[in-house]
């Protein structure tokens, strides 16, 4: 009895969770004027690829997937590589300065993304590299988090199994390729689902570093069509599921990385 | 294909790589450290030099702590750190209470298809600035909104979310509150899963009722993990931009104007980078000073 009342409770607060995410997904297949319909309208209708077309005509759709894509996948791909090799150089090396450039990555994750960003944007400016993609990948490829994370599994890694590889008269790369990269696989899976999310969702950078919206990213390209005086909800709403649905379904497929690389987003400090 | 199918393996036989064991560890920092610098150490000092100038690009000139002193004497200022600090106060323990609520339930064996539920109360926590912004701003209209909706059932009449500064600020903490708990709850659940089961065992044992075990054992067991959530919670509160740009734009009367967005209008409505450093500083500072405090309870 006192189980079904608990599992009731957990299924309203299921509901309402999960509830504005099925509505969004009714609304984009409705016209703007049955959006706003009182009651609210939990079925679908039949206006989803209407919607589709305005919205492809309004911010050219596929171009600003593939834009939203290239960026996301280069930005992951980068911090993923640059977050391996310094986490290994920091867990398996002793070299000159390592840690008091560890301090300093740390440190540097107390400071709020707003110190930052004026001077970025005008180092990117100065440079030329304002509204191009290397302004929106650059300065996120050093990722103190990633690095941190990637020191901490590997230390668990035992040296003898890296020095059994070198008696065996591999060198140093073809450790790293043929020992290391194997056993952090599902770290490394962790950590690009987590930067991945980051940088498919990321908002206020690419808003203020892009400027033609042939270059615009999914969330700059719905914000902008948003900001319209006259609105139309149809596309907006289709844009908006468009923006959430890879993130679903990269969720349901690969639900233990997601939940250990947010859990060790959660551990950071 | 065939050529290289059939081509020899090459044999391991030691070679002079430009890669040596000795300059490895330095090649394999150098990408990291050069973003660092770049894109950290860089910005952070360049900012603390703009908090300190005033004008943009070639016209900038020194001014010292003018911008300091104009923030000190800014009633916006204040008024943004009041809302931020009101914000805090309300939203945090109520989002970690629920959160450690819900991850009870979400461990307790007596419920049916726990997994699925685990699922969509993390939902949330994927969704972007962007959808999330849209989303709510149609959920809270006062008109047709879903909430709104919702509420009616209960025969409630509708409430003008956006719209009057009471109610804007409790519709920030509602959209936080969603956003966030699941997330939250996800982590304690972690955490309850780690607690060895014969503690419970020895206390039932005893003799401990399940709210006796949940005091003795549950709560100074998952203390760390409470502790992490409430730093981050803070800090991350401290810094409070998204809920208030995509919903209010600090509005109405400036009732929602967090510090994080005053920092943003002054510098990229304004262009005033001058002053919206010193705000980032200001803003550091606090951050740094919360996380320090929280630090040393933790360590207590």
């Amino acid at each position: 009895m006192k189980g079904w009342t608990l599992t009731f409770v957990l299924a309203a607060v299921f509901g309402l969770c999960v509830g504005p995410f099925y509505w969004l997904a009714m609304a984009a297949t409705h016209a703007n004027s049955d959006i706003f319909s009182w009651p609210p309208k939990f079925y679908p209708g039949d206006q989803l690829a209407a919607n589709t077309a305005k919205l492809e005509e309004s911010i050219g759709l596929v171009n600003v997937l593939g834009n939203t894509l290239f960026v996301a996948v280069a930005q992951t791909a980068g911090a993923i590589v640059v977050s391996l090799l310094a986490g290994y150089a920091f867990a398996k090396f002793q070299f000159a300065g390592r840690n008091l450039f560890f301090v300093l990555l740390l440190s540097t994750l107390v400071i709020p993304g707003g110190v930052t960003i004026i001077p970025i944007f005008e180092m990117m400016n100065d440079i030329g590299l304002i509204d191009s993609f290397p302004a929106l990948i650059l300065p996120s490829l050093s990722v103190p988090f990633g690095i941190f994370l990637m020191r901490q599994s590997l230390l668990a890694i035992p040296d003898e199994l890296l020095d059994a590889a070198r008696v065996d008269g591999a060198g140093e790369l073809r450790v790293l390729w043929r020992v290391v990269i194997p056993v952090m696989r599902p770290v490394l899976a962790a950590l690009a689902v987590f930067l991945f999310l980051g940088a498919w969702n990321d908002f206020l950078w690419p808003l203020i570093a892009l400027r033609t919206p042939e270059m615009y990213t999914l969330p700059v390209a719905l914000a902008t069509l948003q900001g319209l005086a006259r609105t139309d909800f149809g596309q907006v709403m289709v844009g908006t599921a468009i923006s959430s649905l890879p993130m679903m379904v990269l969720f349901l497929i690969l639900q233990k990385q997601f939940i250990s690389g947010l859990l060790a987003g959660a551990t950071k400090g | 294909m065939t050529l290289t199918l059939s081509r020899p393996r090459r044999m391991t036989v030691p070679r002079r790589s430009f890669v040596t064991k000795r300059n490895i560890p330095y090649l394999l920092v150098l990408p990291a450290l050069l973003g660092f610098l770049v894109f950290k150490a860089y910005p952070i000092l360049a900012a603390m030099y703009i908090s300190l100038t005033t004008g943009a690009g070639g016209a900038r000139s020194f001014v010292g702590l003018d911008n300091y002193v104009r923030l000190v004497n800014d009633p916006l200022f204040w008024t943004s750190l009041w809302n931020t600090g009101l914000i805090l106060v309300v939203q945090v323990p109520i989002m970690l209470l629920f959160a450690l609520l819900l991850a009870l339930g979400l461990n307790s064996p007596l419920v049916r298809l726990r997994g699925l539920w685990r699922l969509g109360v993390f939902m949330p926590s994927l969704t972007g600035l962007v959808a999330y912004g849209v989303m709510f701003s149609v959920i809270l209209r006062k008109d047709a909104g879903l909430l709104n909706w919702l509420l009616s059932l209960f025969g409630v009449d509708p409430i003008d979310w956006l719209g009057s500064p009471f109610w804007a600020r409790i519709a920030i903490v509602i959209a936080l509150t969603w956003h966030y708990t699941g997330y939250n709850a996800v982590i304690y659940l972690a955490g309850l899963q780690s607690i060895p089961k014969d503690l419970y065992e020895a206390a039932m044992v005893d003799g401990a009722g399940s709210v006796r075990r949940f005091w003795s054992i549950t709560v100074p067991q998952l203390r760390p993990i409470l502790l992490l959530t409430v730093v981050l919670s803070t800090i991350g509160t401290l810094q409070l931009f998204d809920e208030p740009f995509v919903l209010t734009g600090g509005g109405p009367d400036n009732s929602t104007l967090t510090i994080s967005l005053y920092l943003y209008q002054n510098g990229f409505r304004y262009f005033d980078f001058g002053y919206a450093a010193a705000i980032a500083y200001a803003l550091t500072l606090i951050v740094a000073g919360f996380g320090i405090a929280q630090m040393r309870m933790q360590k207590r």
